[in-house]
């Protein structure tokens, strides 16, 4: 048997931007066993809980993560809601889903990006951020900031969009298409690209299923999961269906983001089409007091938002499970047998998001 | 940015920030806003690195991570804290693992404000910062050199007080707390090369209120 070394990978380390540290246990190149440790930036923000009214822990919860912060933030509110009896106006679902669908795409853009850094394909990482900027763009024009956006509260949302505005920006995002799909093509057709993705990180469906993971690594094994599927916001009325892939490697988890890119540009074009009018937000009453789990998709995959009120202006816990916290199992389960060089690749497929697992 | 002659390498380390900072470092580098045509570049080796962006707060995990990577960037290094988490813990300050900004571990030379730090922002600030990496390396360079006589009186009195105890003569050319002492004066060091460095270093002994700056940010 050959000699066994621990490599420790991060926390600080020019793959991601963020804090992760693996034990890597390897025998000559191959990994044998990964050993997460986290940690690093854990800030107890369910904690603040306490000292914030819930009207304002939403800006709190917003900041659970800087990519992802929409979503999270809708999440909260959905939680909130749920507790209070609240019906959120069909105007705000619809624009509710129309920023959550940009988000996806610019968070999907984002991981492309790092992922072409990751296996070394420097211009592929810069042309999807020059992509991924007209959608912060976008963002910016209609709530005024460009990653955290504090859009959303408890009732509906803050600011509303003009029919005008949105139709420009499904034109826009439309136009878009071109430049995108040659984008993409490289990921799915390139040769030192599927050199890097194709059979690397295999998982069945059994294994995903057992092993709980959620978003786009279970739709890439097979599993056709996503909370969207139960028809929240704008969903049920836009027809969602999940993208899934079969082969279980990088190279479908890439796939699965590729196409969830298009799918929320339709999804965004069919909203700006059919939004109703009416009001965007209606008058909450009243202070929780029961308990309620609201599910979100987020662009890594499922998450949950558990709030428990006591009938004060305080609530009594907050409870957020990300889905990275979800699919790290799955990612040892990936770096069990592979190359030691595919490690930063491997670990970019679950599309981390260490400042979610931590919050 | 005319006066700094060298191209300036950034390391960036995300302290217990949302990302959002973060990303918005990285978006600094993409092409929208393409920092790297002034020839700054994101490295991951703190030993390659002059400008240290650091993105959320101090907690108990990073605290040791965050000073290694100062401590192993060479002079002169500037620090800028990037967004208000870094600056003073921002919306995060009271949770029960946040320590406070940035400043409470290192000293921080540039503060980037903002929730998140807009790229504009962070651009800004780092051409601040090479304003501060610039007045660090003119204070290095402007730095008195020991003269021979005052390295050796150093090494006799570092030497005296280890065996007896004695209270050791004050050297003619005192040594100060904010003076980093060269290492090759305590022994490695040739002959030949302790006679050049003291020829080097013969006119600038007296200049040492000038010096008290860079020597701040060692102790």
């Amino acid at each position: 048997m050959a000699k066994r070394t621990v490599i420790p990978f991060g926390p600080q380390h020019p793959v991601l931007p963020e804090p992760i540290h693996l034990d890597l246990v390897i025998e000559d190149e191959t990994v044998v066993e990964a050993i997460p440790s986290i940690g690093f930036i854990h800030r107890g923000l369910e904690k603040l809980v306490e000292k914030n009214e819930w009207p304002e822990m939403v800006y709190v919860i917003e900041r659970v993560c800087g990519i992802c912060s929409f979503g999270h933030g809708w999440g909260y509110c959905k939680s909130v809601e749920g507790n209070l009896g609240v019906t959120v106006p069909l105007r705000a679902e619809y624009l509710r889903t129309i920023w959550h669908e940009l988000g996806r795409i610019h968070s999907h853009l984002l991981w492309l990006g790092l992922l072409a850094d990751a296996f070394g394909f420097e211009s592929l990482f810069m042309h999807s951020w020059r992509l991924r900027e007209k959608v912060l763009d976008m963002f910016e024009e209609t709530t005024g900031g460009r990653v955290i956006f504090s859009v959303c509260k408890v009732g509906g949302v803050r600011k509303d969009v003009s029919d005008e505005k949105l139709a420009e920006i499904s034109a826009e995002l439309n136009g878009m298409i071109p430049e995108l799909k040659e984008l993409t093509d490289v990921f799915i057709e390139d040769m030192s690209v599927k050199n890097r993705l194709t059979g690397v990180g295999v998982l069945s469906k059994e294994e995903v299923t057992e092993l709980c993971a959620v978003g786009p690594v279970a739709r890439a094994s097979g599993v056709a999961s996503d909370v969207r599927l139960d028809g929240h916001g704008a969903y049920a009325e836009l027809g969602f269906e999940p993208c899934v892939e079969q082969d279980g490697d990088s190279m479908a988890r890439c796939k699965v983001r590729i196409k969830e890119l298009f799918q929320s540009i339709e999804l965004i074009e069919k909203a700006a089409k059919s939004i109703p009018e009416g009001d965007i937000d209606v008058k909450v009453k009243g202070n929780p007091s029961g308990e309620f789990v609201g599910r979100m998709e987020q662009p890594r995959g499922e998450a949950y938002y558990y709030s428990k009120g006591n009938g004060s202006k305080f609530l009594e816990r907050i409870r957020v499970r990300t889905p990275t916290n979800a699919n790290i199992p799955a990612l040892v389960k990936m770096l069990q047998g592979c190359d030691l060089a595919d490690v930063p690749v491997l670990v970019l497929t679950i599309d981390p998001c260490i400042s979610c697992t931590e919050r | 940015m005319s006066y700094i002659t060298k191209s300036p390498w950034i390391i960036h380390y995300d302290g217990s920030s949302c990302n959002g900072c973060d990303i918005e470092v990285l978006a600094c580098l993409t092409p929208m806003y393409d920092v790297e045509r002034f020839g700054i570049i994101n490295t991951g080796n703190p030993k390659h690195a002059d400008i240290f962006l650091i993105t959320g707060s101090i907690n108990e995990q990073n605290i040791s991570v965050v000073k290694q990577i100062y401590e192993q960037m060479p002079e002169p290094k500037v620090v800028a804290a990037v967004g208000i988490c870094a600056t003073s813990g921002g919306i995060f300050k009271e949770c029960y693992n946040i320590m406070g900004g940035v400043d409470t571990v290192i000293p921080v030379d540039v503060y980037i404000p903002g929730c998140a730090a807009r790229p504009e922002a962070i651009i800004d600030g780092v051409v601040a910062a090479l304003g501060a990496l610039d007045e660090k390396k003119k204070a290095l360079d402007a730095r008195p050199k020991i003269s021979d006589t005052a390295a050796d009186s150093a090494m006799g009195a570092a030497s005296d007080d280890s065996v007896d105890g004695a209270p050791p003569e004050p050297p003619e050319d005192p040594i100060l707390p904010g003076d980093d002492v060269e290492v090759k004066y305590y022994g490695a060091a040739s002959e030949d090369e302790e006679a050049e460095s003291a020829a080097d270093g013969s006119g600038g002994g007296q200049e040492e209120g000038s010096a008290g700056d860079s020597g701040k940010e060692e102790a």
